[in-house]
């Protein structure tokens, strides 16, 4: 492939929305009120649409007849290559929001920066995905200061899922090979500069919500190389159950 | 720089208007601002159309029906769908943003005033049923990505809101 390092940089992004949307979509007719099911699909269906202009570009990139759905839904685990933060479990609700707040926050800043990528499409797809993320930001920033600062019960768990997301959250600020070549040519974003707002941001919103920022310093790292917790198989397992039990079917 | 502005050849105006949102059947796609350009070249029409959000499942209805219309008027079409510049609900016409209240959607309010709405819990939303703007938000997102929910507190009726895309 000519372009390589684009293709895998569009996947990384890509793929951290593909297994947030797959998460979020899990909740379809299981959410904690009608209202919030319907907010977290709605979430789903977001990412999800964002995903279809990532692998439809890098499905032209590739150039060998590799469609979005291949790209999608036939790739083993170790090629798949989001962060371990978007693979976490629904525990109960306030590990999906929490989640959805750690990665809503760092996926703004991301997207406000990749609108200046000087490549066209992908400050394009930026300028759409920006909208719809602000609105996912704003929700689950709500809900992580609405049970933060709610009951006795709603914040130790709101505080127990905060903390034990927490260690997943450096990993968002790594780069990889293809991130500093891409960064070099004007193309990608350079995480590693987001990482210091990031942190200011998500400690004050959980001040706001009265919780308390973690301490501590050890995290977890892997996805990004394609190393993934046990949780992405299972993932997979439903992701792409129908592309494999029928190879090659439509909608 | 790709303009902003639509580019729709004058004969296939009164055609593209008689399609409509699937989602919202009083609107016409042309009043929702979907249809970027539509020119008519060598007997073929190109049409480029634009999400509201990435993720609408209406999209692919919306190009069937494009295709379907311009068929029974006579054209073969070609459908693209492009992401810029990106949708705003400043594209929905006044005779649109009027259809939605008709059908029970309130209009998408400023971006300074719909932040108001959804964060701070401000009460202006017009209620659709009975106009009062004694109405409070029930989840920032409704029945689909591009509405939220509220109630009225005078009437007691629920209805979406169309939210601000800028």
């Amino acid at each position: 492939m000519k372009n390589e390092n684009l293709y895998n940089y569009i996947l990384g992004i890509a793929d951290n929305s593909l297994i947030l949307g797959q998460r979020m979509g899990e909740l379809c007719g299981h959410g904690p009120s009608l209202e919030t099911d319907i907010a977290c699909t709605n979430i789903s269906l977001d990412l999800f649409g964002q995903v279809r202009s990532y692998f439809q570009y890098a499905s032209k990139i590739a150039g060998d007849g590799r469609t979005e759905d291949d790209i999608a839904m036939l790739r083993k685990e170790r090629d798949y290559k989001n962060v371990l933060l978007v693979e976490q479990p629904n525990t109960d609700f306030a590990y999906t929001l929490g989640r959805q707040f750690l990665f809503d926050v760092y996926h703004l800043a991301f997207l406000k920066e990749l609108q200046k990528s000087t490549d066209l499409t992908l400050s394009v797809i930026a300028n759409k995905c920006v909208k719809e993320v602000s609105y996912h930001e704003r929700f689950s920033s709500d809900w992580v200061k609405r049970l933060g600062d709610g009951t006795d019960e709603s914040k130790e768990k709101m505080q127990t899922a905060i903390n034990d997301l927490w260690t997943y959250t450096d990993e968002l600020f790594h780069q990889t090979e293809a991130d500093k070549t891409m960064v070099a040519e004007g193309i990608g974003v350079d995480v590693t500069k987001l990482k210091d707002s990031y942190y200011r941001e998500v400690s004050q919103i959980l001040e706001e919500a009265t919780l308390q920022v973690p301490e501590s310093k050890y995290f977890q790292k892997g996805g990004k190389q394609g190393i993934h917790t046990e949780y992405l198989g299972y993932i997979l397992a439903e992701l792409q159950y129908m592309q494999r039990a029928y190879p090659n079917m439509e909608w | 720089m790709i303009s902003t502005e639509q580019n729709i050849d004058k004969r296939l105006i009164a055609i593209l208007e008689q399609v409509s949102d699937p989602e919202i059947p009083v609107l016409s796609i042309m009043d929702m601002g979907v249809v970027r350009s539509a020119v008519i070249e060598d007997d073929i029409v190109n049409v480029e159309i634009t999400p509201t959000y990435c993720g609408c499942p209406a999209m692919d209805v919306i190009g069937d029906d494009i295709k379907k219309a311009l068929k029974d008027a006579g054209y073969q079409s070609d459908i693209d769908l492009i992401l810029h510049p990106a949708w705003t609900t400043d594209w929905i016409t006044p005779r649109g943003r009027k259809a939605l209240e008709d059908y029970g959607i309130a209009a998408p309010l400023d971006a300074e005033a719909d932040k108001d709405v959804l964060l701070n819990g401000k009460r202006i939303v017009k209620c659709t049923n009975c106009g009062s703007q004694n109405t409070r938000l029930v989840s920032q997102f409704g029945s689909t990505a591009c509405k939220a929910q509220f109630q009225c507190d005078d009437c007691q009726e629920p209805f979406d809101y169309f939210k601000c895309l800028k």
